[in-house]
Parts: C-alpha cells; structure tokens; sequence
C-alpha cells in the first residue's frame, strides 16, 4: 500500500508532463500539489522580501538618495529587520472597531492574493493545477480581494479608512471591467486553430502562443499591442498602485483603509499587495508575453541557441554574483565595515553557487521556464516601481474618467476588431 | 484524476451554504448578513464545481461575490446603522411567513420521498474539459435569441437608471 503510494509519487517526478493537479494517481497528486504549493509560497514570501528592498533602494535612486544604507551592506537585511519590527509591534485593534470583520477582512485580502497562484503557469508543467477556467478562476479569486478592502475599511470604524475603502471599490469595480474586456481580446486569439475553440486554461493561452509562432502582443499588429497597454493600465490600478493609489493616497487618506491596522496585520495587507502585484503581472505575462516561451524561440531557433539561451539563467546569477563581489572592492575599508564586506561577500558566494548550479544539465532543463516567466514577471515589477517614481498621482475625477470613458470604448473597440480580424485572417 | 472524497465536500458545502443563509437573515447587522451571503455564495460556487460546471462556478465567483456582493456592501456602508441595529423587528408577517416556509418543506420532503422516480438516474454527459466552449456552443448557437433579449433587458435596465438618476441628459 504504502510502496505503491511512494511508487506512484516517484513515477510523477520522471513523468514531466502535467502538472500534479493531472497527475495519475491520488497520492502523487496531492503529494506534489502540496510540494509545489510550498515552493510557490516559499518562492513568493521571497519575492515579496527581495520587492521591498528594491522598490526602496530603486526609488531613492530615481531621486538621487541612496535609500536603505545601515542594515547589512547596501541596507540588503533592512526588509528582515523590517519583518521583525512588525512582528513584534503591538497588534492594536480600535475600541470602536468591528472586532470580527476587523479580524477576518486582513485574512480575506491575504488568501484572495495566494490563491490565485494555483493556477499561474511557471512552465508546461509548473503549476499547481490547470484548470478549465484558469484566468476567468485568477480574476475572480482577485476580484474578491475588494471584499476584504472594503470590510476593513468598513470594520475600523473610522473616516480615513472607509473614504479610502470607498475608493477603492470603485475605482476596482470600474477598472475590472475594462481589464475584462481586454482579456477577453487575447482569449479571442487563442480559437485561431484548426478546431476553432479557444481556451481559458492558462497553459493552454500559453501553448496556444507556442503553436501560432506569435506571442499575443505582436498579433494583429496593434490590436494586440493595444488590447496588452488597456491590461497594462488597469492591473495598475487594480492593485492601488501609483499613479492610481487613491485608496492610500498619503497626503489625503493618511494610510486609506489600512490606516486602522498595526503590526502584523499591517504587514499581511502589504504582503498581498505585492503578491497581488505579482499574480497580475503574470496575467499579462501569460497572456501576452508569451509565458515560460525563451525570446526568439522562431528568429534564433536551432539547437546552438536553445543551448545559449538555456545558459542565461545561470549566467545572470553568476552576473549578480560579480557585482556582489565587485561591491566588496567598494565597501569602506574602515575595521567596523568588516563583517558587513564578509557578508556581501558571503551572499555573493551563494549566488555564484546557485548560478552554477543552473549550469547542471537536468537542473537546466528544469529551471528554464520558470527562469524566463519570472525573468518577464520582473519586468513589470521593475515597470510598477519606476510608475511610482515617476507618475503624479491623479484626482478621483480623472481616474474614472480615464477607466470608464478612455480605456472601456478602446477595450470595447479592439474586442470588436479582433473578433473581424479572427475572422478574414 | 478521479474525484476524492465527493460526500465529505458535498455536506461540507452544503452545510457553509445553508450557515450562510440562516446567517443572513438572523444577523441585526446588514454588513454582517451581507458578508454571510457571501459566505453561501462562495459555498453555492463550490457546489457548481462538484456538478462539473467549472464556467457556472467561475461566474459566480466574479458576478455574484465578487461583482454584486461588493456594491451591496458598497451602498450599506454609507447606511447608518447605528439605528437599525437598536430596532426591533417591525415585521408583522410572521403568519404568511410560516405558510410559506412550511409550503417549502412539504415540497423539499415530497422531492426526497418521490425524487427516485420522478427524476431519472442518469450522469450528464458532459466532459468537464469542453464544458466553457459547451455552453458558448449553446448560448451564441441554440439559445442565441433569448441570449440576446437577455442582454438587451439589461441595457434597458441601465438606461432606466441613468435616466432616473440624472435630472438633466
């Protein structure tokens, strides 16, 4: 019983195809289900840590500061100690506040954030699970996450909190539906096969970018290009991000709907936020950026480039690992800087490790595709940050204007062309 | 892969459901009965899934919970509550009330007695990886008129509202 279970588990790992949502049998399913919900949890939390300090060191350099500087070289340990200062603040919850829904809408807003990573596609194989209804099951789940926004908003019993909540489920509401409409473009582009049945399966939007040689942004120049800038908009204000932070604007709002929340409640609703950020970003990576799919894959094919472009995983790290190094050769010469060089130093070492890691065959092959989907998830991190260094915020006024009035007619209009040009091509 | 555990999810659903429901309507506070039907609808959405209807489910997610839901709690926000809450029931109709329920427990009783032979055993056939383009097929295919005044309910109802909202066009 127990050897056929374990052989079971065994076969899935060799097998390589589906993901463990289709595995064979029940105990390699739920087994691996787990493993890989434990990554992607483990990989996020990092991700998160990793965000925090870039989006600070990043921003203090757009505006000439040089941002986190104390904590570890290059302030790099300021986010763990950021971590533990939050966890050990007092968790205050105020005399006139809604005790239960104060308690539940932090929890609603984290698990809303992490579920919708079931179904994200790092790789062919790399998901949790492929469902029928992938990205109408990913905008759903975080179109749930305004529910936890307006309780707490609702629950503080207080005015900042439940202006900012007000806002946000407006301006969220408003926005999906452009963002819908955008979707629904791309998901139009994936019936343009022999069969003529599209799908919302998020491997399957990614294979059916594979098999049309095309990734959804370059199809039917610029219909895809427009339908991918409305997405590109809206998952912006989706998440309350600058320029559309009105929910938290600062010199309005205080904090918006979190101005309640201390400690570590505090620090779940910023964990969704970015993890949210992420599950948004990889919407608009699978659905227009083609995926795990390497660049170039028709322009640079062939066996000699497969082999380049699978060595760039490693060499990136291994390019981090230098600047790591090459940082030690900066860092002040005085005595009290010495652990804090041995640190860096340290931490370039292990990246260096695991950059020629990346290099071990089996590892490679491994690693690829979800090397190139987070390589591209990146991208539209580094795009959020530099969007808040850059953009002024706008008014309320201007922000349903340009969602209901700009972005829903062009939404409505490139659904339209595209359904024509699916058509006659 | 086959599915697991089908009775356990099934109560499971169905008792957050029916929580949710009896929830709803003894909670004094309407931010709490709207949160609990959230609760069942969530539980209703789960309930699709069992019945492989992963588009239904999905709907349900984004339209009732996610969509509907949030303008609900959106307008009872702004209610004062205060007020409500220290009120007692003013509702006189506990007679017809009873009626009612009781209508729909003779019905749901004569349903399990009779059910066996009233409504055939037969599993839909229905693959669950075809269900979303099986329903598109019947919507925009066989069903496509009604679909279509459906809609255009819809944008009469939305124009009714504009009208009725706006003094001046």
């Amino acid at each position: 019983m127990l050897a056929s279970m374990f052989d079971g588990i065994k076969a899935y790992l060799f097998s390589g195809k589906s993901t463990p949502g289709q595995a064979d049998s029940i105990p390699a399913s739920l087994f691996w289900a787990l493993v890989y919900i434990l990554l992607i949890f483990l990989g996020l939390s990092i991700a998160v840590i990793a965000m925090n300090w870039l989006e600070r060191k990043i921003l203090a350099h757009m505006q000439v500061r040089l941002g986190p500087m104390r904590v570890g070289p290059h302030g790099l340990l300021q986010p763990i100690a950021d971590a533990l200062k939050l966890l050990i603040k007092e968790d205050i919850t105020p005399a006139a506040a809604d005790k239960w829904v104060f308690w539940l809408a932090p929890l609603m807003v984290v698990i809303t954030a992490f579920t919708v990573f079931i179904v994200v596609p790092f790789g062919p194989a790399h998901a949790v699970t492929d469902m029928n209804i992938g990205i109408l099951f990913m905008l759903g789940v975080s179109s749930l996450s305004v529910l936890g926004i307006v309780m707490a908003g609702w629950a503080s019993n207080s005015h900042y909190p439940l202006m900012g909540a007000l806002r946000s489920s407006a301006q969220m509401v408003s926005y999906e539906i452009a963002m819908g409409l955008a979707v629904v473009s791309a998901v139009l582009m994936t019936s343009l096969n022999d069969k003529g049945t599209g799908t919302l399966s998020m491997i399957g939007i990614v294979q059916a970018q594979a098999a049309q040689h095309v990734w959804f942004v370059f199809k039917f120049f610029p219909l895809g290009l427009i339908a991918f800038f409305i997405f590109a908009v809206a998952m912006v204000a989706e998440t309350n991000r600058a320029p559309f932070d009105l929910p938290e604007a600062e010199s309005e709002l205080t904090a918006g709907f979190h101005t309640e929340y201390s400690g570590f409640r505090w620090s779940l609703f910023f964990l969704a936020e970015y993890s949210a950020m992420i599950a948004v970003s990889s919407i608009a990576v699978t659905l227009w950026l083609g995926g795990w799919l390497r660049p170039f894959t028709d322009w640079l094919s062939g066996d000699t480039w497969d082999m380049v472009f699978a060595l760039i995983p490693g060499l990136s790290l291994l390019f981090l690992a230098g600047m790591c190094f090459y940082s030690t050769t900066r860092m002040p010469k005085h005595p009290s800087f010495r652990i804090q060089t041995a640190g860096l130093a340290g931490f370039g070492v292990v990246l260096a490790a695991a950059g020629v890691l990346l290099f071990v065959p089996p590892v490679r092959a491994w690693v690829q595709d979800i090397f190139w989907f987070s390589a591209k998830v990146a991208v539209f991190m580094y795009l959020y940050i530099w969007y808040r260094g850059t953009f002024p915020r706008y008014r309320f006024d201007q922000l349903m204007k340009v969602g209901w009035k700009i972005l829903l007619p062009i939404g409505i209009g490139v659904l339209v062309l595209t359904a024509i040009a699916g058509v006659f091509f | 892969m086959q599915p697991v555990a089908t009775t356990f999810f099934f109560y499971m659903l169905s008792g957050l459901a029916i929580l949710g429901g009896v929830l709803v309507i003894t909670r004094k506070n309407a931010v709490h009965s709207a949160l609990a039907l959230i609760l069942s609808l969530l539980a209703l959405a789960g309930l699709y899934l069992m019945l492989y209807a992963p588009f239904v489910a999905g709907v349900q997610i984004i339209l009732y919970a996610g969509g509907i839901m949030v303008l609900f709690l959106f307008v009872i926000m702004l209610v004062n509550l205060e007020r409500s809450q220290k009120e007692e029931q003013f509702n006189q109709q506990w007679i017809a009330g009873l009626l009612a329920a009781a209508a729909l427990g003779a019905l749901f009783i004569a349903i399990y007695v009779k059910g066996q032979k009233l409504f055939p055993q037969r599993i839909l056939q229905m693959p669950e990886e075809s269900n979303t383009q099986q329903v598109a097929v019947l919507l925009y295919g066989n069903y496509m008129f009604s679909f279509e005044i459906a809609s255009l309910l819809l944008l009469v109802a939305i124009i009714g509202a504009v009208v009725m909202a706006k003094k001046r066009i």
